[in-house]
């Protein structure tokens, strides 16, 4: 039996099918067991009837992204598949248990040479009116990932025990069943022993994750407009916001929602909205208006395929752009990128205290694959980020809101204080508030904004720098995890790659990435846009060393460790 | 917060010394005029108190009141009070507009602050034309007036603010007149006084744009029948009156939109437990 270093499984079936859950159970039993792993979903638009996947890829120690090839796929059915043939790359080791009322094996999978095993799980699940086949896959998948005969039954209680004994007695024999179909299957690839584990872990998405470390940043006012993938932050602090003594208002558009955050957080409340690209484009005029007024806000964005609706459902980078370049006139605000699940809860939480500290808007560049992505974590460690704004407590007549000198932080006065009466505006100001349309004026407040943002010590936290070196790869955001198994593979090969990451990618920290390529003589810019415009933007603000590659691609095709790896070994990004 | 009795107020205690950039016989002076007299009457510190406005001459306003003051962006005025008013339940929330930030490009907005039914008090300075952009027409301009960007006029019949707002749910619909210095006070202060969202309409002449209008004082007259509050009723009056029927014509009592704000600090490590392997 060949211990690999992890296995991945995939479940195949339409929307409706049941295959989410059963990845999810199957992820959950694992990590209950002592493993780690991740879950990430291929969905079509469709709510039913659609194609759906559940890609579970499980090891000893935690992952952050797919590797090249799955191990294992149990097709509840084949309806659609060919639409995410090119997100389940296979080989001539991969099995595939079909399902022979699920429909033909498609032509992608016989291509790969996988060897392909009937299981009759739709006529198995006849057996019992509570049994259903992607129970019994779940069952079969356990059973060939060798894992204790009890992870799964403790898995199921704890899904269904509110539904009552008989319907987790049901569900334990329908994935004993599956077992026992499976029993004399071989399947080479073998988890390593699971790892005891002492820390307290999490089962827990990215966008719940941003969603708690808004929480713990201070986020007490959310304003909601729902769009796939970021609906799971916002309903995940529905129902939670209330318990920490915050409020959560559904808005009727973004235009609507990002304004009511700006108008919440003018009150002196943190707070914060989530959307995904379209919505972004809506939120741009009052981002820019935030920045004006000064008004702390967050806004995550949770990047999928663009332009336009593109694919709501899948990932993408190519937000970057709109994020850092989308604001009319000269508008200095915050974006930074959370670059794995566990990081969505960090970077959400230092954007709160960012926007604050800087009375700055702050864009939080997530994307559907960290949102989306069911992972198990080391819990997060409580960090002193606090958002906190300086506010201003005591007036000398007249009260200066924007007065310049010092940090470029002016002390905000906030609605109830006496002598603090002020009018926001995003109009050209005065030091009081005042509108004005003169040249030093104009200048003054600039400049204001500007420096309180590029002279704020962000410390390390501006970027992820590993390793050394002189070839580097320089990536952010989802694919920082692919990036860091790929220098891994090259590590064992012998090559030594160091690995910068910024988390920070407005305003700009020349000093900081030059001293982090220093020594680098060959660099490659890895990124999921079809146009490179992290490339670009690395370019407009950076040196870059001579010997430069990209290697860039649109969503939603994820970019695998291997491809880094290979582009790494042989210099060619092509 | 109740503060009537702390001191005798006086609505120079409401205003600015920032001078309007508004045309000299602009009905929008008589609005700050009856908004600062309102507010006296009122008796609320002016701290206490924060007037939010999009863009147009009308969305000047805060600035010369002696407020806490919002001037936003075009057409958002409503949902950056509604964030305002939910995070603070405590401060009195009065927002501006005018017929093409409130009608227009925020009408939207206009719909589902009626329905959300905050405790705001919506005041829109409606003249029936685009001041700031130098007359073009708007969603209460006539279809027949004749303007640079609709030569001949729009052909579009008229949009019925005060039909929309009762439609949609608010609470408390009004119109006045600018001219009408003390009947446009006792409507602000009533609209500031009854809870959930109140809408008052305040036609305001624009002297420049619309001179014609400066007769608008000879067609305004009082409501000949008190406000009803039967939705009905109000609407078949709103429906068939002539726009210049003048006073509160609809008064509801729905109960307002208020989500329960720092009642709790639990403790975020039993948020967390949700996640626990």
């Amino acid at each position: 039996m060949a211990e690999a270093s992890s296995v991945s499984v995939a479940f195949v079936g339409s929307g409706g099918a049941g295959v989410l859950t059963t990845g999810a159970m199957l992820l959950e039993a694992a990590c209950t067991a002592g493993w780690n792993g991740l879950l990430t979903r291929s969905v079509g638009p469709q709510i039913r009837g659609g194609e759906a996947a559940a890609l579970v890829r499980l090891a000893a120690h935690p992952l952050e992204c797919h590797t090249d090839h799955f191990d294992l796929v149990i097709a509840v059915d084949w309806l659609n598949a060919h639409r995410f043939a090119a997100e389940l790359p296979l080989n001539s080791r991969s099995l595939v248990l079909s399902d022979p009322l699920g429909g033909a094996v498609p032509d992608f999978v016989t291509a790969a040479g996988a060897r392909v095993i009937e299981i009759p799980l739709k006529q198995m699940s006849k057996a019992s009116p509570e049994w259903r086949a992607n129970m019994i896959a779940l069952g079969a998948a356990a059973r060939l990932l060798r894992m204790p005969d009890d992870a799964l039954p403790a898995s199921i209680a704890k899904r269904f025990g509110a539904k009552g004994a008989a319907i987790v007695n049901a569900n334990v024999s329908a994935v004993e069943a599956g077992a026992k179909a499976v029993e004399a299957q071989p399947f080479e690839p073998r988890l390593p022993a699971p790892r005891a584990h002492t820390s307290k872990r999490w089962l827990i998405t990215g966008n719940e994750a941003a969603a708690l470390g808004a929480l713990r940043g201070g986020v007490r006012f959310v304003a909601a407009y729902p769009i796939t993938p970021a609906s799971e932050i916002l309903e995940w602090l529905a129902p939670n916001l209330g318990k920490v003594g915050g409020v959560l208002v559904q808005a009727e558009d973004e235009l609507a929602s990002i304004n009511m955050i700006i108008g919440g957080s003018y009150g002196g409340t943190p707070a914060l909205t989530a959307t995904s690209g379209p919505g972004l484009s809506l939120m741009i005029e009052a981002i820019g208006l935030a920045t004006a007024a000064e008004i702390p806000i967050v806004v995550i964005d949770v990047m999928r395929g663009g332009p336009s609706t593109g694919i709501p459902t899948k990932s993408e980078q190519s937000d970057l752009n709109i994020a850092v370049y989308g604001l009319h006139g000269d508008a200095p605000h915050i974006v930074v990128a959370p670059q794995s699940v566990t990081d969505c809860l960090f970077t959400t939480q230092w954007a709160t205290y960012l926007a604050e500290a800087l009375q700055a808007p702050a864009l939080v560049l997530s994307d559907q694959f960290l949102g989306q992505t069911l992972a198990a974590i080391e819990r997060p460690a409580d960090i002193a980020f606090v958002g906190e704004r300086l506010k201003a407590v005591e007036f000398v007549t007249p009260y200066k809101r924007y007065a310049l000198g010092g940090t470029g932080v002016s002390p905000m006065a906030i609605p109830g204080t006496r002598g603090g009466q002020y009018t926001a505006d995003g109009l050209t100001h005065t030091e009081r508030g005042v509108p004005t349309s003169t040249v030093a004026d104009h200048r003054a407040q600039l400049d204001k904004r500007r420096d309180k943002l590029d002279q704020f010590n962000y410390g390390a936290h501006w970027a992820t720098i590993q390793g050394a070196g002189d070839v580097a790869v320089l990536t952010w955001g989802s694919l920082t995890g692919a990036a860091r198994e790929a220098i891994a593979i090259a590590r064992a090969d012998g090559l030594e790659v160091k690995l910068i990451a910024p988390r920070l990618l407005s305003p700009p920290r020349p000093k900081e990435m030059a001293a982090a390529l220093a020594n680098v003589k060959r660099l490659l810019v890895v990124e999921q846009t079809h146009s490179a415009q992290f490339y670009r933007y690395l370019k407009a603000h950076y040196e870059l060393p001579a010997n430069t590659g990209v290697l860039h691609r649109a969503g939603p095709l994820p970019i695998l460790p291997s491809e880094i790896h290979r582009v790494l070994m042989t210099g060619d990004a092509a | 917060m109740n503060a009537e009795s702390q001191h005798v107020c006086k609505p120079g205690d409401y205003k600015s010394d920032t001078t309007p950039i508004w045309c000299p016989g602009c009905g929008d002076y008589h609005v700050l005029l009856s908004l600062t007299r309102a507010l006296a009457e009122l008796g609320l510190p002016p701290e206490r108190i924060a007037v939010v406005s999009g863009i147009g001459c009308s969305s000047r306003i805060p600035a010369y009141t002696n407020c806490y003051g919002f001037h936003g962006v075009h057409g958002r005025a409503l949902p950056v009070a509604a964030g305002l008013k939910v995070a603070r339940p405590d401060l009195t929330v009065v927002v501006a507009s005018g017929d093409g930030d409130g009608y227009s490009i925020g009408g939207n907005h206009f719909l589902h602050a009626c329905r959300r039914n905050i405790d705001l008090t919506y005041i829109v300075m409606d003249n029936h034309i685009y001041g700031m952009t130098k007359g073009q027409p708007s969603p209460t301009t006539e279809p027949d007036f004749d303007t640079a960007l609709s030569p001949g006029g729009t052909g579009l019949r008229t949009f019925n603010p005060l039909v929309i707002a009762l439609a949609s749910g608010a609470n408390l619909v009004a119109r006045a007149f600018s001219g009408n210095i003390n009947e446009t006070v006792s409507i602000i202060v009533e609209a500031i006084r009854h809870p959930g969202f109140s809408f008052v309409e305040v036609l305001s002449p624009c002297v420049t744009f619309r001179p014609d209008q400066k007769a608008w004082k000879n067609r305004v007259h009082a409501a000949p029948v008190g406000a009803t509050d039967d939705p009905g009723r109000a609407a078949r009056r709103l429906m068939t009156d002539d726009g210049f029927n003048l006073g509160v014509l609809y008064r509801g009592d729905r109960r307002p939109y208020q989500p329960r704000v720092g009642g709790t600090t639990g403790d975020l490590t039993e948020l967390e437990k949700e996640f626990e392997i």
